[in-house]
């Protein structure tokens, strides 16, 4: 045989294998308004980078006849590429495959591509498009899932890990996305569920659809599992390469530096915070008028709306902003967003990304659910995290910093570099109404008009207490600030900040309450 | 600023009221209620096996009012204290929702 015989052999075997599940369940995957595993990679990936591996991978499944069964790739398709010229390991299930069910190779082929990146310290793209466990290879296929979640655990912290949710992801394979660090989903394509609607409906006699168990729009706004909701993969797509502009390729590394650009001229940063301390406004407003080019990237944005997590950019550099919002339960802490700001706190510090935090916080949620749901241990979490967090801490007091939520939104008791405060800040162990009817109790209810001394109560405590000023008579606060000096000030104690080192004791790890 | 037309709700935190808007799950979330004792509720979601008891028969604490199977488990519910059973709202082979009154009794005086 001449090597030209050779090479189009090879081209011929490529070619098929690379049909997947061949022609007509393509066309069902495309009818179901999904890409193919390749052209999501392609779709990712800068043009013409990509790279396939253990293409010609053959399943090991003897029994029920599966010997007899072709299937190309064994239904995962995984690779190397690159993005913005920086490489990246990607992996995508291949739906066309025995729907794209996994078994012993189809695991060892992921498991793979995961230690390259761990290895070469680069990030991890995985695509789920997968109807499951492959039955006919039974705990083989349990086998595989649990080593990939090894690996999940091990890669955490080190490289990026982002999971794009394209098809059904059930029953334990959701356990991967889950141990990543970002999880994309898409409307009407993802579906994520431990058990699906027909065990629940045999089992409970609950009916209910596969877009209202798991849904993407129920991972953004109700279970908190996903972290980006696009309504295309087109979309989605184009959200990944912009989270990755802004992150690390591992931990030993920083964010690329992007040019300086000044926030929008047009935004007033006075005019945002409402003269009255009880209406709202959208803190993501501050931020826009303290950003880079007045962008800012916002994580889990339907999901626990009364804090908000994300990115963006200040004299260049990546940013980790947390920020309370009073547009939603009043910017309240409770279970959901204790628990999305910390775990958004953990990643910037183990990616060396400095954490600036504004604060308008009027307290917990009060309510025998909160309670009830272990708001406590949840509490607790964002406590945990901001003690924790080596990197750059910067607080900025907008408005109200009240007690034990003033504690917890990255105090200077909490370990923060910096702290200043605004001069609408009001920081108090609680509010002027609450403290004025617990101090002035018996003032109030020994006059003659009751609501007129606790009106009058009220304001003496404000006046005396509801300010930045006592913080800042202890030290507690390094300045105040006149709002249109917050980005001068952020961009210089950045830059002090620099350097930072804090050493903490050896220990093999520390054990927070999640 | 872009001007918004936000249909703001009084939310009160720490005795102070606040103009913010709700999320879907706090507008959506249980409010609690104590539990009735007299009022024997499924735990778990399941299927009943056998009901031994009828409305009006005094039982005997620790005595088995249900077979209960959830999560391939056969569970048995059984009398918290000495009384009189007052209703009986299942029969055997019904599938039970979690948290459903099964059996309501009367504790004796």
């Amino acid at each position: 045989m001449s090597l030209k015989r050779n090479i189009l052999d090879l081209r011929k075997r490529k070619k098929e294998a690379q049909l997947g599940g061949g022609a007509s369940a393509i066309e069902k995957q495309v009818a179901m308004g999904k890409k193919t595993a390749r052209e999501r990679i392609k779709a990712i990936l800068d043009e013409n980078s990509f790279h396939e591996y253990d293409l010609f991978v053959e399943h090991t499944a003897r029994d029920f006849d599966m010997e007899k069964k072709v299937l190309h790739g064994d239904g995962v398709v995984i690779g190397t590429g690159t993005m913005y010229n920086q490489p990246v390991c990607i992996y995508a299930q291949d739906f066309t495959v025995a729907g794209g069910s996994l078994g012993l190779m189809h695991a060892r082929k992921i498991t793979k591509i995961m230690d390259h990146a761990l290895k070469m310290r680069v990030p991890i793209i995985g695509i789920n498009d997968s109807g499951g466990a492959r039955i006919q290879e039974g705990v083989n296929s349990l086998a595989g899932y649990g080593e990939i979640f090894y690996r999940n655990t091990e890669a955490s912290g080190v490289i990026p890990q982002i999971s794009v949710i394209l098809g059904p992801c059930a029953g334990g394979a959701v356990y991967s996305p889950a141990l990543t660090d970002f999880v994309f989903v898409v409307e009407n394509i993802s579906k994520m569920f431990i058990t699906g609607p027909n065990v629940i409906k045999t089992v409970l006699g609950e009916e209910i659809s596969m877009e209202e168990l798991g849904g993407a729009m129920v991972h953004s706004e109700i279970t908190g599992n996903a972290h980006f909701y696009a309504l295309s993969e087109d979309e989605c797509f184009e959200q990944i390469k912009k989270l990755i502009t802004y992150i690390p390729w591992n931990n030993a590394k920083k964010a690329l530096k992007f040019p300086v650009r000044e926030p929008n001229a047009s935004i007033n940063i006075e005019e945002i915070v409402p003269a009255d301390p009880h209406h709202p406004y959208d803190i993501r407003d501050i931020i826009k008028a303290i950003t880079d080019g007045s962008e800012f990237f916002e994580i889990m944005e339907n999901f626990a709306k009364n804090i908000v997590i994300g990115f963006g950019r200040i004299a260049g550099n990546t940013i980790g902003f947390v920020a309370n919002q009073p547009l939603y339960l009043a910017g309240v802490l409770d279970c959901d967003s204790s628990d999305k700001a910390a775990r958004f706190i953990r990643y910037c510090d183990a990616f060396n990304i400095p954490i600036v935090t504004l604060e308008d916080m009027p307290g917990y949620l009060p309510g025998v659910d909160q309670e009830h749901a272990g708001v406590i241990r949840h509490g607790a979490k964002l406590l945990y995290a901001y003690s924790e967090a080596t990197v750059p801490k910067i607080t900025v007091i907008i408005r109200k910093a009240y007690g034990g939520g003033y504690i917890a939104m990255n105090s200077r008791h909490l370990g923060a570099d910096f702290v200043f405060a605004w001069p609408t800040a009001e920081i108090a162990v609680m509010g002027p109404e609450g403290a004025a009817n617990i101090v002035f109790k018996k003032e109030i209810d020994e006059a003659e008009n009751p609501a007129e001394m606790r009106k009058l109560k009220i304001q003496e405590y404000k006046d005396k207490f509801a300010n930045p000023f006592v913080a800042a008579s202890k030290g507690y606060i390094d300045e105040v600030i006149e709002p249109a000096e917050t980005r001068a000030l952020l961009i210089h104690s950045l830059e002090v900040s620099e350097n930072k080192v804090e050493k903490r004791s050896y220990r093999k790890h520390g054990i927070p309450p999640f | 600023m872009e001007e918004k037309n936000h249909q703001y709700q009084v939310f009160v935190v720490n005795s102070a009221k606040y103009l913010t808007l709700l999320t879907k799950k706090f507008e959506r979330r249980k409010k609690w209620q104590p539990a009735d004792p007299n009022e024997i509720r499924s735990f778990i979601p399941g299927t009943i096996i056998d009901v031994f008891v009828q409305p009006g028969q005094s039982v005997k604490e620790g005595e088995a009012l249900l077979l209960l199977n959830a999560m391939k488990m056969h569970t048995k519910i059984e009398m918290p204290v000495d009384g009189v059973i007052k209703e009986v709202h299942v029969k055997k082979g019904d599938r039970v929702p979690k948290d459903a009154i099964m059996v309501v009794i009367e504790e004796e005086e």
